[in-house]
Parts: C-alpha cells; structure tokens; sequence
C-alpha cells in the first residue's frame, strides 16, 4: 500500500496569490492512497526540504508528490532530496502548478480547481512510478580514430597529450589525407607539407598512439565506453617491422610507370613504393596488381636488394580486435570524378566539360600537385598533355556543386578559395599569364578569407567573369571555353591553354558502409550526421562515437582542426570518469511478449535496439527478440509507441502511468 | 473538472507535449505572465515519438473534449526523429478517426518550441474556443458505458452470432 506524501508550495506568493494552497492540500490529503498532505512557504529552501525529508522518516512515506514550479526547474532538487531521505528519487514527482496554472490564470476559484486536478494526475501517476536504479556503465579509456587525415591526427595528437591511448586507422598506405597533396594553403599561403608533416612525425611517435595504416575497420561492436573493434591489416608485402625505410628496392622495381593516385595520376611510381617521400610510415608496400612477381611470379628484385630482409610475398592479411571506449570518425572527403557517372549514383556528370578526353582539363587537386615544390613537376604549372607553360588559363568553380539538377545541391564550401589561391600560385609561377575564372557567387566568409579573395583580382590580376560555362571544346591545341557573363550581359569565348575545375567535395566512396558498420546516421549525400546541427555538432547520436572534418561535410583546415579538437575534448570528458552515470530512464523489453517484428529497431535513432537469441538448456533457439541497451538508449520512448505488441517500456513514462493520469482527470 | 460557471459547457482539454520544445514554451508563457483558459491539463513525455494514439482515444474515453498534440518543429526533434515518427503514426491515425466518425476539429497537432510561449496561449485558446463552440464530445464516453454493458446490448445479428458458436 502506498503512502504518498504531498508538499503544496505557495513560492512565497507566487502561488497562494491565485491559488488556495490550504484548499489543495485539504482536498489532496482524501485522495486514496495520500497518508500526508501539506503546505509550506517555500519548498525549494532549506527548510522546505527539511520538512520534506523529515516527513518521508517520521511518516513513512513511500512516495512523493512536490507541487511547485516546472520540473524543469526542480525536480532535480527534490529527487536528491528525496534520495537523502533514503527513498528511491524515482518515486518523486513535481506538479506544475506555478508556470502552467498561478501564472497563467487570474481567476482563484478556476486557478484552485486546477491546481487540484493537476496535484491528483501526479497522485495517480506517482502510484504506478517503480524503483528505478541509476545505470552505471564501465568506460574503457582508449579511443579508436578512424581516417589519418589532418582531422584524425589532430584528435588523435590531443587525445594522447592528454594521456589517453589511441588507435589511429588509415586506409592508405601513408597518413596526411588531402592536406598531404596541397601545396600551399589559403588564407596565409604557407607550404602544406610544413605544416603537416611536423604532425605527421608527432603521430608516428607519439608513445601512446598506434598507428594502423593500409588498414580497415572490418567490424564494431558493442557500444559507448564498452566498443571491440576488429580491425584488417592489408597485406603490405613489407615486414613493418624489419624494414628501415631505406628505399633501394623502390629504385631497383623495374614496373617504374605507374600512375600514382597521390600526384592525381600525373605522376609515376613504382610497384612497391610510398606514395610520397614524406609517408609515415615510411614503410613501402607493393601494390600486387602491378608487380611483376605477382602477376609472373618472376623478378623478386626488391626482395633480393633489400638488405633486412623485409620484403614478405606470403604476407597476409590480418584480423585485430581493439578494445576502445570512444571512436572518433575522421574519414574525410573524396572529389567529385567528372567523367564518368558514378554506377548507381543519383549525380550526373559533366561530360560536357572534356574532363577525361581533353587531357589538359584537370581538377583542382590535380593544380595543387603540379604547383606542389614536390609535385611530379617540381613546382612548374605545365600541361599534362604537352608539359608546355599555359599563358592563359581558365577556373571553373561550381563544377557539380550547387547544380540540383546533377544531383548535388549544396555548396562545397572550400572551392571558392582555393581558386583564388590558384590564381595567385598561378600569378606568381607564370608571371606573363593571365587567369579567368568563372564563377557563380564568391563565398568567402571567414577570417581574412574576403580581403584574400579581392587580393586576387586586385593584386594578383585575375579576371572574374559572372556566368557560368556552357561548352568547351578542343581547338588544335587550344581549348574553347564558351560562357556568358550575366553581370555585363555578353558572350565570353576565351582560348585556353588549359582548364582548371572546381569539383565538388563529396563523402568517402563507400561511407556509408562505414556508418553502417558504426552504426551512425548519414545524410542523402552519405555525409556523417552529427546529433543536432547547432548544439551537439561534434557528437553522433550514437553514444561514443564523434565526428571530426569533411566527412561530416565540406570544411576547410581551420574548422576542421577546430571540429577534431572539439572532438577530442568529447572524448575527454567521456574519460574522465571510470563509469558512466546515467539517467535510468531507458526503454526496456518484455521478452515474453516480443514477437521479435524489431519495429522498435527501426524506429530508434539511436541503434539502441539489438537482437537476442533466447535458447533452451539444449540450446535449440527458441526466438529472437529485442534488447535495448540501456548505455545507448536516449530514452526518447519512439519504440514504445511503435510495438505493436506492446512489449518494450521505458521506464518512467510507461503506459500504466500515463493511463493512470488520463483517468484521474 | 468542473464547470466554472453554471449552465455554461467548459470543455476538457488535454495536451499531450513533449519535455523539451512544447512543455517548455508553456513554462515560458507562465514565466512572462500570459494568460490563457484554464480548461487544458498538460500531459509530459520526454518526445511526440513517445505518444501512442490510445491514450487519445483514452483521453476521449475519459471525458476530453478536445486533444492536443504538440512536440517540436520538424528538425528539431532533442531525439533526432522522433517527432517524425509521431506525424507519421498521427496522420494515419487521424484519418482512422475520421473513419469512425469523430469530428476531426476537436484533435488538434501543431509544433510549438521552447522560445514560442505566445504560441503555446493561441494554440491552447484557440482550440478551447473551438471545442466550446462544438459542445461536449459524448460518442466516446458512451461508448464506453455500451462496453463496460454490453451484456445488455442485444440485436437480432448478435443473438443469430451467439447461436451459430
Ligand atoms: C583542391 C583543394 C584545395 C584545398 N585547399 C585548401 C586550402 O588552401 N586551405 C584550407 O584550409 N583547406 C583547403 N582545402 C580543404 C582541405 O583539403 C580539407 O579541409 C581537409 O583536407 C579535410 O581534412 P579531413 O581530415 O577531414 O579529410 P581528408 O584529408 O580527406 O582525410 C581523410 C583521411 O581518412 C582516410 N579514410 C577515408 N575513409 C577511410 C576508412 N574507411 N577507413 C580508414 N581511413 C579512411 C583517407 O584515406 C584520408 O587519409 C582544399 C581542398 C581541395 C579539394
Ligand atoms: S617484385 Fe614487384 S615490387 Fe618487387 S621489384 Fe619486382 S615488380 Fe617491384
Ligand atoms: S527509447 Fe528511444 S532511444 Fe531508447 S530504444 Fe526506444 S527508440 Fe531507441
């Protein structure tokens, strides 16, 4: 039987002003079930919560209805109090009779009659509340960063300072990402590889990072504070190990023309090689598509030159499991491929714009490694066809970006600016060149980033032209860019010597199987979504797991490293507690009544929802049904609403209390 | 709840809202004073998603006389989804409510986030005025008496049903 006890509090006048407090607790105190009922000045102060506690022990109250202000505002308050008193704080519940009745109601007798109804639901529901303990979870400090670009190194260098192990993973032979292949940066036009490097050599250094590179997250389970992830080694063919970055079998490997992705396909490599001098690691891997051992089962010299015998053909891949209580992801951007379509994909080309066919048509990266000092041109802009200087050359921004009607509406952030680098690479390298860009708007917030934008057509002598390109064509060895300028109102034709194309950034090819693997949400362009757009722009909805750079959506550097930082003090704040403590208000599954549909699973945006196998002693299954867990569960109640068989619950809002409040009205 | 003012119908109104945008525009309208009918009792859940349509119809069954439903505005959902999952689950329900003949002007949906307490007043006044208007809702609750004797009930095609067990 329960004994309830009421406190009305008159908020020194806030209340009593309309409303009759003595009345209330008069007409309280002979509900069923109310063994005390009383009114007091000010329940919230010291005294009031003395009162409160004392009543609880020389009563012997069993469950407590506080009517005062919003529980937005105390109930906070009153549960500790509550909890002091040695009862569950579950089995406290406020009555709004300040904000949603003496406040908004001048009438006393309607304002009295009021308070009195909303006094009773709480009565009524305050019956049905159960015991509900506070849910601790263990927290495995390590953390697990996906994508060594220079958003996951940034997390992973400020996670380790702090003491904290990582695992950085990376696909690629070598960290760096993007910023790797840039050659200077805007909005100060330093050299990349200065500034990247530097950190690059932290990361592999660093006693508490371990780095993972050629590698990919094969499997992720589990859940925040409590993740095992397996993780695949790719064959390198090179034992990590034995080798010392020495190099002489990249110089003995007769396969020398092979297009390297990391100079844009302009450059050549070997078959065993790192993809830039500055890798880290510094450990070659051969490519065993186009080594002659592999495909003849001949040659073998890098394996007869190397002098620690680090060369391995058997070599294979391997599985990982690691242990990690947080994840960062940080896998970043890939650009738009203009020529072909991509297979399955909603985004249209631009064939139109030669890309592909016309060899001296190149994107924006492809510019960054030929005015790269370490590019495959040492520096020098020359076209790929004919490795002749461009005189006049011609941007294109936009390129997929903002055109709806190829699949991409939104803008990709960085390209504006970077063309305006490009002019001014372009302007300091080829001095009696002249540069065009097209250009639909120029989006140039940001820190010095407008004067930096101006300074290209005031110092730097660039022509803008408002209007977009409708063809472009080859003409000998010149290349016909038709466009209009909608400012002036004319044609433009120019004759280019080359092209440069501001494509679109998009998500990694194949996001999405990650965030399928995560567990976490995307957008329709396979973007990484963060829980809420403007206050948790970090955080997945996914408890643990945290978002840092492109992959999330089109960043430059600054905002990238500020994102991966942020990231990381996420991830801190998650360490810096040996259990995680939550709020017990989660949704929980009736097994019996589960028919094992998993509405429930897909309605949860949270991936709460997992399967369990429920067997006999001889381990025959009997059925599968849902379990929610509770260090995931948001405890939003979607699923309960959902279940056709009514068997999931969260706790408390279960179904009992709601009803009981709709029947006492 | 009584009626306040004799011979003068005062509807019932209950409101389903969630904690974070609707329950909170309510506390702003009482921290800034507006005023409004006294007739709504408020309901709490932490999101729409968590709201399932019986406790409408049991709110109707109780002696509502107009239900509101109210969460936060689409995209702004503290649980990502879950107020999509709730105009999904309502829009099918409402027209099921039609179907069985309920007057479709006594259910009421809107959004009203934590910033718009002069919303929260119209939303709540203006429905109030109209369920006054339209009179006590009765279907419901005498459906429920039929139910709860529904031994008394006897037509000619149940009597023919129990015989042909
Ligand atoms: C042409 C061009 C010029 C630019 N110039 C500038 C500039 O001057 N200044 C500026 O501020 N910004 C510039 N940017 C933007 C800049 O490149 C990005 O802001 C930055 O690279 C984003 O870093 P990131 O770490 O998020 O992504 P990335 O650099 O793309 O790194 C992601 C990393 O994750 C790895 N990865 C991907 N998927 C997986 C997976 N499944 N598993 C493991 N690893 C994975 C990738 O291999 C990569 O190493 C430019 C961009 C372009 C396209
Ligand atoms: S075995 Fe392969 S990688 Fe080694 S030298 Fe020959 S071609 Fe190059
Ligand atoms: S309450 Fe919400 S977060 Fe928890 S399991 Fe159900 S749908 Fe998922």
């Amino acid at each position: 039987m329960s004994r309830i006890g009421v406190f009305i509090c008159h908020c020194g006048e806030n209340i009593s002003r309309t409303v009759d407090v003595e009345r209330v607790a008069a007409e309280v105190g002979k509900m069923p079930g109310v063994s005390f009922s009383t009114d007091y000045k000010y329940m919230c102060s010291d005294p009031g919560q003395n009162l409160l506690k004392n009543a609880i022990q020389e009563q012997k109250l069993t469950h407590i209805v506080v009517a005062a202000c919003s529980p937005r505002m105390h109930e906070k308050t009153f549960r500790k109090a509550v909890e002091a008193a040695g009862l569950n704080p579950y089995l406290c519940e406020m009555a709004n009779i300040r904000e949603h009745c003496s406040w908004v109601h001048e009438n006393k007798e309607e304002a009295t009659v009021k308070a009195t109804e909303i006094v009773g639901m709480m009565v009524e529901r305050v019956k049905k509340n159960r015991v509900l303990p506070t849910i601790t979870v263990p927290v495995t400090k390590r953390s697990l960063v996906i994508g060594g670009g220079i958003a996951g190194i940034q997390a992973a260098l400020d996670i380790a300072d702090c003491g904290h192990e990582v695992v950085l993973v990376e696909r690629e032979p070598s960290i760096g990402g993007h910023m790797a292949q840039l050659s200077e940066t805007f909005p100060t036009l330093d050299c990349s590889q200065c500034i990247m490097t530097p950190k690059m050599v932290d990361v592999a250094n660093h006693p508490k990072i371990k780095l993972y590179t050629y590698s990919e997250i094969e499997l992720v389970e589990g859940y925040i504070g409590n993740f095992q992830v397996t993780i695949k080694k790719k064959a390198r063919s090179v034992d990590e190990d034995r080798c010392t970055g020495c190099g002489v079998c990249m110089t003995k490997c007769p396969q020398k023309k092979i297009p390297n992705k990391f100079d844009q396909n302009i450059g050549m490599r070997t078959a065993i090689y790192v993809p830039f001098p500055q890798a880290v690691p510094n450990t070659p891997v051969i490519d065993r598509d186009n080594c002659t051992w592999y495909k003849t089962g001949k040659c073998g010299v890098c394996q007869k030159v190397c002098g620690p015998g680090a060369v391995d053909f058997e070599q294979q891949d391997q599985l990982v499991v690691e242990p990690v209580g947080a994840i960062v992801v940080a896998t970043g951007f890939d650009l738009y491929t203009i020529d072909e379509k991509p297979k399955g994909s909603p985004i249209k080309g631009y064939g139109e714009f030669g890309h592909g066919k016309i060899p001296d048509v190149i994107d924006g990266m492809t510019f960054e490694r030929l005015a790269s000092a370490s590019g495959p041109t040492g520096g020098k802009i020359l076209r790929p066809s004919d490795g002749k200087e461009p005189k006049q050359i011609v941007f294109i921004q936009c390129i997929g970006s903002r055109a709806r009607e190829k699949g991409i509406s939104y803008c990709s952030k960085v390209c504006c600016m970077y063309t305006a680098k490009h002019t001014m690479l372009y302007h300091h390298k080829v001095h009696d060149g002249q540069a065009y860009v097209f250009f639909m708007d120029a989006r140039t917030p940001g820190k010095s980033y407008d004067e930096f934008w101006r300074r290209s057509i005031e110092e730097e002598e660039a022509v803008y032209i408002r209007g977009m390109v409708s063809r472009l064509y080859q003409k000998g060895d010149k290349i016909v860019v038709m466009g209009s300028d909608i400012a002036v109102g004319v044609q433009v034709e120019i004759e280019a010597d080359m092209v440069v194309l501001a494509t679109a950034i998009q998500p990694q090819k194949g996001a999405e199987l990650l965030a399928q693997k995560l567990g976490i949400s995307y957008d329709k362009y396979n973007f990484y979504s963060e829980a809420h757009a403007k206050l948790r722009p970090v955080e997945c909805a996914t408890a643990g797991i945290y978002l840092a750079g492109a992959c999330q959506g089109p960043k430059d550097i600054p905002e990238t490293v500020s994102q991966a930082s942020a990231a990381a003090a996420k991830v801190m704040t998650l360490f810096s507690k040996d259990q995680l403590e939550r709020e017990p208000i989660v949704a929980r599954v009736k097994e019996s009544g589960c028919v094992g549909c998993f509405a429930c699973k897909k309605v949860c945006a949270y991936g709460a929802v997992e399967e369990k196998e429920i067997r006999d002693r001889q381990g025959n299954l009997i059925k599968t049904v849902a379990f929610v867990n509770p260090g995931v569960c948001a405890g939003c109640g979607t699923c309960q609403a959902t279940c056709p068989s009514k068997s999931v619950e969260l706790d408390g809002y279960t179904d009992e209390q709601v009803i009981a409040m709709i029947e006492a009205l | 709840m009584q009626p306040t003012k004799q011979n003068t119908f005062e509807p019932k109104i209950i409101a389903f809202v969630c904690t974070w945008c609707t329950y909170a525009g309510a506390d702003l309208a009482g921290t800034s004073r507006m005023q409004y009918p006294s007739n709504v009792r408020v309901l709490k859940f932490p999101c729409t998603g968590r709201i399932d349509p019986v406790f409408i119809l049991k709110a109707f069954q109780q002696g509502a006389d107009g239900v509101l439903v109210s969460g936060c505005h689409p995209g702004d959902c503290h649980y990502i989804a879950g107020n999509f999952h709730a105009r999904r689950r309502f829009a099918v329900f409402r027209k099921l409510l039609e179907f069985v003949g309920v007057d479709l002007n006594r259910l009421q949906f809107s959004w009203v986030s934590a910033a718009e307490g002069g919303k929260w007043v119209e939303v709540v006044t203006d429905l109030t005025e109209k369920v006054r208007s339209m009179g006590p809702m009765t279907e419901f609750k005498e459906l429920a008496m039929e139910e709860q004797w529904s031994g008394a009930i006897n037509t000619p095609e149940l009597q023919e049903a129990y015989n042909s067990i």
